[in-house]
């Protein structure tokens, strides 16, 4: 599996993408710190662009490699290594690139600009490492989907759907389920869905760190007190570990009894 | 207010012309305060030197000063007011008044004046009182430069750092008051002024007025209260170049106005409120060059409003600029700066050419259903923000800035 | 030494039964073609015996030890598939060094970078490589390992005629050394030179195995092409005024 892994990122450390994207960020990033003088709103934007982007860009770069390196994969599948080995490590050398951009691309600008600016760090490296759970869950995700799909064409529209639906229909369909039952209680309801959702959790979680809870009012209040301290941040972490692990035993599952 | 100071001036003049100055500490011929003041005549210097003193309540009945050197302590350990004043042209400055003890049957307070007027309450700290300053139907008088700290937890089991009940121009300056249940609270009080005080952490509000008219409060800082300022029940009170700052929390406010009429709301900072102004049921009320500035919401409005009048603020960085109930009629929100306004100004004339809808549509569905507020800043309420910015359909119509300005008032 | 036995093997993908019972047994060295028209299971069967495709029953024996939920027997096996795409990125040197890494057995890659003139690409990616400096890419890293059993899928495809003699050759001194070598191939001119073994595989079954001379003499024609048109429509029956014209309709393989 490490094996594997470490060619798959080099394999990808030289691809042009991870530049863009890695670079993508920086400029991005860079950018509102010299332009924004207020550093929450520094935050509030990239957290938007880091909330819609990077599951968008895991997905496709999930997808795309996949199928990029589907011969390859047969090549290494007539090697004497276990097939779990084989996609696994590549699996996980996606997720350390793009996580590697993310981490890059978000975090130097951190580094070169956090002395003029009175930045809370807290907050900042949420927003990364919010970004890295969310590179690895989509990175996952849609490299199942790869695998299960033979065709390509189904596989790439299966996994822009999935993304679709996390970013937007999810929320959509929250949305109307709340306004639909607003004569009862909520918040646990609220609770859940957004739970339910890394791209909405990941959000909460940032939220959270930028104090916007206090707007919440109630809802808000019981999501503080669930999430604020240690033992909620251990739960939202570990329903983000297990949107990545629960695709990950799908990748085994279905790479074990798959024909190539 | 100028005659108190006349007043003052005449007592002054009156105490330096004939007064004796009483001193006591532990090796003066007095060693307690009470048996000072019960040999004190009217316009005598009570000096009270370095020291502990533990003498329960001191009745204060003759108009006298007691001035503190090297800030003696009066403790009033926990279960004692300490000083209680019903004279008129009493002075009290220099004083350290600790630990007053909480009670849930009497509002006990470290320094109480009753009935009386023409005084001064100066420069004193007051530490771990339940109640700091009382001041109960008394008139004309000062009270500055305090610092009044309490130790309050909860609202139940704590009192407000200065305290007015039925009383008349009195002016309450450059106080430090933090950590009680209100900082500084007002019931039927007329006239008067609170100006330059640092009001902070305290569990309740701020300032705090009710049933009080024709005062007016400026150049004071509201700061990391459950909520800055109420104004509930009042007439006629102006609020000007206050700063609104950090009242943060999930029922905080910078200023909640509740049934009031004509007051004018000017040149005050809200910064990082959770809601800026709250207001339910209020009239007349003009609000000009305000900034609101990275607020939940700048301003929240419940209902039962009219010919309020918005004008030449600055709306920057809010969450939510706007927030009013569908009904809404008869107030004016234009020429505002808006940092959200995305429309544009073709003739240049500094007034965008396009009106502003100050009221997104997720606002709106937030007042219906609070628990939607968990979907902020997701793309799906962006979409659909946008969406309805571009067509409106659900947001109301009079709520409309016909005159928004292009660039910040300051 | 590299032994294949196969007892009957059935795959079928969805309703499309693939491999109708296969029994195949290899026990001495040799060069053994696998020939079929396009879908007729060839595809499958040497995925099955590389693992990749798991049958629905009957078991595969590679030098005595059955293939299912092991891995490791692949140690004897060098695959070279007929697709060369390799990760872009990479340089030469780099995946073979990669694949020797997963391999971790010994390994002679320096004698096949001499004998295919391979030095100065070493350092270049493989993106930029011609499909046959590519190709020669793909044979070095299947020959490499010394591996008993040799899987070739179309081995001389895009290789300039110099290279492909001097690969032929290749071929016989690898056999000689007592290997087991499968190759499926569309070029009959390579299988009447190299192959001692002929197997030919239709709808799922073994349709025919010999020596490729024995096919020609059975079917009394030079043409080895002619030889197995003939043989194809023998099997059908009907039409066999047009051999050449039905086979080719009805199983679309160029010849």
């Amino acid at each position: 599996m490490r094996k594997v892994m470490k060619y798959t990122v080099i394999d990808l450390l030289r691809s042009r993408w991870t530049y863009f994207y890695c670079g993508f960020f920086f400029i991005l990033s860079g950018l509102l710190f010299l332009l924004s003088n207020d550093p929450s709103q520094v935050i509030i934007t990239l957290m938007n662009v880091v909330l819609i982007l990077v599951p968008l860009i895991s997905t496709i770069f999930g997808v795309m490699y996949y199928y990029n390196s589907r011969e390859f994969a047969e090549l290494l599948l007539a090697q004497p290594i276990k097939r779990t080995d084989i996609f696994l490590g590549q699996y996980l050398g996606i997720a350390c690139s793009l996580s590697f951009s993310i981490a890059l691309g978000i975090g130097l600008p951190l580094l070169i600009f956090s002395s003029i600016s009175d930045l809370s760090i807290g907050n900042y490296l949420m927003l990364i490492v919010t970004g890295i759970f969310l590179s690895l869950i989509f990175s996952a995700i849609s490299f199942l989907t790869a695998l299960l799909f033979e065709n390509k064409l189904k596989g790439f529209g299966a996994s822009i759907f999935i993304w679709l639906f996390f970013a937007i229909i999810y929320d959509a369909l929250f949305l109307i389920a709340l306004s639909f039952f607003s004569d009862y209680p909520l918040e646990n309801f609220a609770l859940f869905a957004s739970i339910g959702n890394p791209i909405d959790l990941s959000r909460i979680l940032i939220i959270l760190k930028l104090d916007i809870s206090a707007l919440m009012g109630y809802t808000g209040a019981l999501f503080s007190k669930l999430m604020g301290n240690f033992n909620g941040m251990l739960v939202a972490f570990s329903v983000l570990m297990a949107w990545i692990i629960i695709p990950l035993v799908g990748i085994v599952r279905v790479s074990l009894k798959k024909d190539f | 207010m100028g005659r108190v100071v006349l007043t003052f001036i005449f007592i002054f003049i009156c105490s330096v012309s004939n007064a004796e100055i009483i001193k006591v500490c532990a090796t003066c011929n007095f060693t307690t305060i009470s048996s000072a003041i019960n040999n004190a005549s009217a316009g005598d210097v009570i000096e009270i030197h370095q020291g502990v003193y533990t003498e329960g309540n001191l009745l204060i009945d003759k108009a006298i000063s007691v001035v503190g050197v090297d800030w003696p302590i009066l403790d009033g350990q926990n279960e004692n007011e300490i000083l209680t004043i019903i004279s008129d042209g009493v002075r009290v400055e220099g004083l350290i008044l600790r630990n007053v003890g909480t009670s849930y049957l009497e509002d006990r307070s470290a320094l109480r004046l009753r009935n009386s007027s023409d005084f001064i309450i100066k420069n004193n700290r007051l530490e771990n009182a339940f109640f700091g300053i009382y001041l109960e139907r008394s008139n004309n008088g000062i009270v500055a430069d305090n610092r009044i700290i309490g130790e309050a937890v909860d609202e139940m089991s704590s009192g407000n750092g200065i305290h007015l009940w039925y009383c008349k121009n009195i002016e309450v300056s450059n106080n430090i008051v933090s950590s009680h249940r209100d900082g500084i609270y007002f019931e039927f009080v007329d006239n008067s002024k609170v100006h330059g005080n640092i009001s902070e952490h305290n569990l309740r509000y701020g300032l705090h007025f009710m049933f009080s008219n024709f005062d007016e409060y400026f150049q004071n800082t509201f700061r990391d209260n459950g909520a800055g300022v109420a104004v509930m029940f009042s007439k006629k009170i102006d609020m000007y170049d206050n700063l609104f700052e950090n009242n943060w929390g999930k029922s905080s406010y910078g200023l909640l106005l509740k049934e009031i009429y004509d007051a004018e709301i000017t040149n005050n900072k809200f910064i990082k409120n959770t809601i800026g102004v709250y207001v339910e049921g209020s009239t007349r009320i003009n609000y000009s060059a305000n900034i609101f500035k990275n607020n939940g919401w700048a301003i929240k409005v419940r209902g039962g409003c009219l010919d309020n009048f918005i004008s030449g603020n600055d709306f920057i960085s809010n969450t939510f600029d706007l927030s009013v109930p569908s009904n809404i009629e008869g107030n004016s929100f234009d020429g505002n700066y808006w940092s959200e306004y995305k429309g544009y100004d073709l003739d240049k004339d500094g007034i965008g050419d396009v009106p502003h809808r100050p009221v997104k549509l997720f606002n709106f569905i937030v007042f219906k259903t609070p628990e939607a507020m968990v979907l902020l800043r997701s793309l799906f309420v962006e979409l659909i923000n946008i969406t309805e910015r571009v067509s409106p359909v659900f947001t109301p119509k009079n709520v409309t800035d016909n005159s928004p300005s292009m660039k910040s008032f300051f | 030494m590299g032994t294949i036995k196969i007892e009957d093997l059935h795959k079928s993908f969805g309703s499309n039964d693939v491999l109708k019972g296969i029994d195949l047994d290899f026990k001495s060295q040799g060069i053994t073609a696998v020939l079929g028209p396009n879908s007729s299971g060839k595809t499958t069967l040497i995925k099955t015996i590389l693992g990749m495709v798991i049958p629905d029953s009957g078991s595969i024996f590679i030098n005595g030890s059955d293939i299912k939920k092991n891995w490791s027997y692949r140690k004897q096996i060098g695959y070279l598939p007929q697709i060369a795409r390799f990760p872009e990125n990479l340089k030469v040197s780099e995946l073979l060094s990669m694949m020797k890494n997963l391999r971790d057995e010994k390994c002679d890659e320096d004698y096949w970078i001499d004998f295919f003139e391979l030095q100065p690409f070493l350092n270049k990616r493989l993106a930029n490589l011609s499909g046959g400096t590519r190709q020669k890419v793909n044979i070095t890293q299947a020959f490499m390992f010394d591996s008993p059993i040799l899987i070739l899928d179309e081995p001389t495809a895009g290789l300039d005629p110099v290279s492909r003699i001097k690969f032929k050759e290749k071929l016989f001194e690898e056999k000689m050394k007592g290997k087991q070598i499968l190759v499926t191939t569309h070029i009959m001119n390579l299988v009447e030179d190299i192959a001692d073994d002929l197997i030919f595989i239709l709808e799922g079954k073994i349709h025919y195995r010999g020596h490729p001379t024995h096919l020609k003499n059975s079917f009394h024609t030079k043409d080895f092409e002619k030889a197995i048109a003939r043989m194809v429509s023998g099997s059908t029956g009907d039409k066999a005024d047009h051999p050449d014209t039905l086979f080719c309709e009805k199983y679309k393989m160029t010849l």
